[in-house]
């Protein structure tokens, strides 16, 4: 399933007409950045699913990763600041038939929007959601965030250096309950054209980290400023789940690949038909 | 149907169905929750959707997100969980989406008096979100006013394209009487039908109101964003469209005020008026006629349906004659300096309280008097 299923131009004009290129170009992302690759890699990878755009629904909250609704042709969703998860669930729920995607950022995924994303997880809400680490509040200029690591390094918030324990997205999710989890990066990307791939494909809640480089902010604070750096930076710092012996004990890595799987788990929505079914036997008696 | 015993909260539940909501986000809370569970039991019959979120904010936003998908969706809460609700209020008034949200109301501020009566979100129905959002809020006073203000805030919303509020309280949500419904409700019908793909522009001043809108998986491809936006949905920062689009929002009350305001009233020639509304007005209409019987004298009553948008048009010109007005309300006086600012200066605007939890009770009334 990993090839794909258009080539030369065609692939090309399939791949462009997932943007609105018209006149919401160019983005207000920075020189650099990885939201620009993941965007780009999201819309190839719906495209090669043959996914119709008419029948996807892209999700986000706000922050810089979220601002990728506002580039995507299809019906976009750009709700408030933590909150696309329930929003999301709404449309889901509204209309089962629509694939639903969530696409956000560390902050507003793991903070502000973290106790939505543990209750959609444990509902195993039939969404896709890519949630962006740049380790950092970019949008609002560099501020400390809940995947911030622990460094004598500044963040806006935290100027003598973050004394706070940073969040294990995947770890998260897997513990909440999501049945699909796994992680690439901004540098892997036809590894993260291929995760994307795999959580799309997949009923119930899944979850897909992306790590990716901020240059201008968090590469600034932690002396990385060059983009090209902070991409090799990931990339030093990245290892492949079969490479290692249990993939939640790697430490001061990330390990990419597919964490966890298990397709076994029925999504809200199926669960949810049989609870019409039941309500609707009871009524006629 | 024959007649019911149905509470007000099992009222506000039937209503919201016959009006066609079929989507239900919400979290229990005190003294709403019937309104959930009620809906938890029948909405999955009818095919529709119920769901307990993990909070209020999660409820809201999940009632928004199913409204963008064109399915009529409610919530329902009570003060705390109001309050958590208003930054997704105030998305639903900026994104245009109809929807209803009922507040049993309580005591406040904070967790206040959860099994105790109040009118103390007045002004949080009001001004709740930031910025300066309209408001629609309906007040109901009796169960079958439950039944019938909730049918009139689905119907509102969707004409307007706007959140509408329903400002019940603990006494009409749990208070039981015997109601008959009728077998059909009116159900608003857009005379606009929704143009083609190809010329369909989400938020042009054509469909401020009145007009059918393009939901998520019609393939209109609409983008919805709580940013201020152009005609198309998407964001700006250009002064004149930001004033555009506040201007927009605050039109569809202000063009409609006429047939929103609704306002009861009887004896209006008398010399004192009482106006009030929801749970107050059933202690002021018992003061009504205790006072005309012992005192032999006429009161003027005039009973608020809707309290946002204010009426201030339609009472100034009820309450012409009126040399002195009383209000009665379940909370510190929160509509009283609406009234004042309504009638002129030499009028004494005479405010009856009580917010300890009980109902305001007739003699207190008639004691102002």
């Amino acid at each position: 399933m990993d090839e794909p299923r258009f080539t030369g131009e065609q692939a090309v004009d399939e791949f462009l007409d997932r943007f609105r290129l018209d006149e919401r170009f160019p983005h207000i992302l920075c020189p650099g950045c990885g939201i620009g690759t993941a965007m780009a890699t999201l819309a190839r990878a719906t495209a090669e699913l043959g996914l119709e755009q008419d029948r996807l629904c892209v999700v986000s909250g706000i922050g810089c990763s979220s601002r990728v609704a506002g580039y995507l042709d299809c019906d976009t969703f750009h709700t408030l600041h933590g909150r696309a998860i329930p929003a999301a669930t709404g449309v889901k729920l509204a209309r089962p038939e629509l694939e639903v995607v969530v696409f956000g950022g560390d902050g507003d995924i793991m903070a502000i929007g973290g106790n939505h994303f543990i209750h959609a997880a444990r509902r195993n809400i039939d969404l896709t959601l890519f949630v962006l680490n740049n380790f950092t509040y970019a949008m609002t200029g560099g501020q400390a965030s809940p995947t911030t690591p622990q460094s004598s390094h500044p963040a806006a918030t935290a100027p003598y250096g973050n004394v706070e324990r940073d969040f294990d997205i995947c770890f998260m999710a897997r513990a909440s309950g999501a049945v699909f989890v796994a992680r690439s990066t901004a540098y892997h990307v036809a590894h993260l054209k291929k995760m994307m791939k795999l959580a799309l494909g997949r009923p119930g809640f899944s979850v897909l980290e992306i790590v990716s480089q901020c240059p201008t902010l968090f590469g600034r604070q932690q002396g990385m400023a060059d983009p090209v750096k902070m991409l090799e930076w990931i990339r030093d710092r990245s290892v492949d789940v079969s490479e290692v012996k249990d993939p939640w004990q790697v430490e001061d890595r990330f390990v990419i690949g597919v964490l966890h799987d298990r397709v076994e788990v029925p999504p809200y929505s199926e669960l949810y038909e049989g609870v019409r079914g039941l309500a609707q036997a009871r009524g006629r008696r | 149907m024959g007649p019911r015993l149905l509470s007000g909260n099992e009222a506000c539940a039937l209503g919201a169905i016959r009006a066609g909501v079929r989507f239900f986000a919400g979290y229990p809370i005190t003294p709403s929750t019937e309104i959930a569970e009620y809906l938890a039991r029948e909405l999955p019959k009818l095919g529709g959707t119920f769901i307990q979120m993990e909070d209020e904010i999660a409820s809201i936003c999940c009632m928004n997100g199913a409204t963008a998908a064109g399915v009529k969706a409610m919530t329902a809460t009570s003060g705390p969980g109001f309050s958590l609700m208003q930054e997704g209020i105030g998305y639903s008034v900026m994104a245009e989406l109809p929807c209803i949200i009922v507040d049993v109301m309580r005591g406040g501020p904070a967790t206040g008096t959860p099994t105790r009566t109040a009118q103390a979100d007045v002004m949080q129905a009001r001004h709740g979100t930031h910025g300066d959002p309209p408001a629609v809020a309906l007040c109901p006073w009796s169960v079958r006013e439950c039944f019938d203000l909730t049918v009139e805030a689905v119907n509102t919303s969707e004409r307007l394209r706007i959140p509408v509020i329903v400002l019940m309280d603990e006494i009409v949500g749990h208070m039981r009487e015997r109601v008959e419904l009728p077998d059909e409700v009116k159900l608003w019908e857009p005379a606009n039908p929704k143009k083609p793909r190809e010329e369909y522009c989400h938020y042009e001043d054509a469909v401020n109101y009145d007009s059918q809108i393009a939901s998520f998986g019609e393939g209109y491809r609409v983008h919805l964003t709580g940013l201020v936006h152009r005609k198309d949905g998407f964001p700006t920062d250009t002064p004149e469209i930001i004033k555009w689009n506040l201007d927009r929002l605050k039109r569809k009350v202000e063009d409609n005020r006429s047939w929103l305001w609704d306002v009861t009233y009887e004896d209006l020639g008398a010399e004192t008026v009482i106006v009030t509304y929801g749970t107050a007005a059933r202690s002021a209409i018992a003061a009504k006629r205790e006072f005309e019987r012992k005192v032999g004298r006429r009161l003027g009553l005039v009973r608020l349906r809707m309290v946002w948008p204010f009426p201030q048009q339609r009472l100034q010109s009820l309450l012409k004659s009126a040399r002195r007005v009383i209000v009665p309300e379940m909370n510190q006086g929160q509509l009283c300096r609406s009234i004042e600012r309504t009638v002129s200066r030499d009028v004494p605007v005479v405010s009856v309280l009580r917010y300890d939890g009980e109902m305001l009770s007739p003699e207190e009334i008639i004691e102002a008097l």
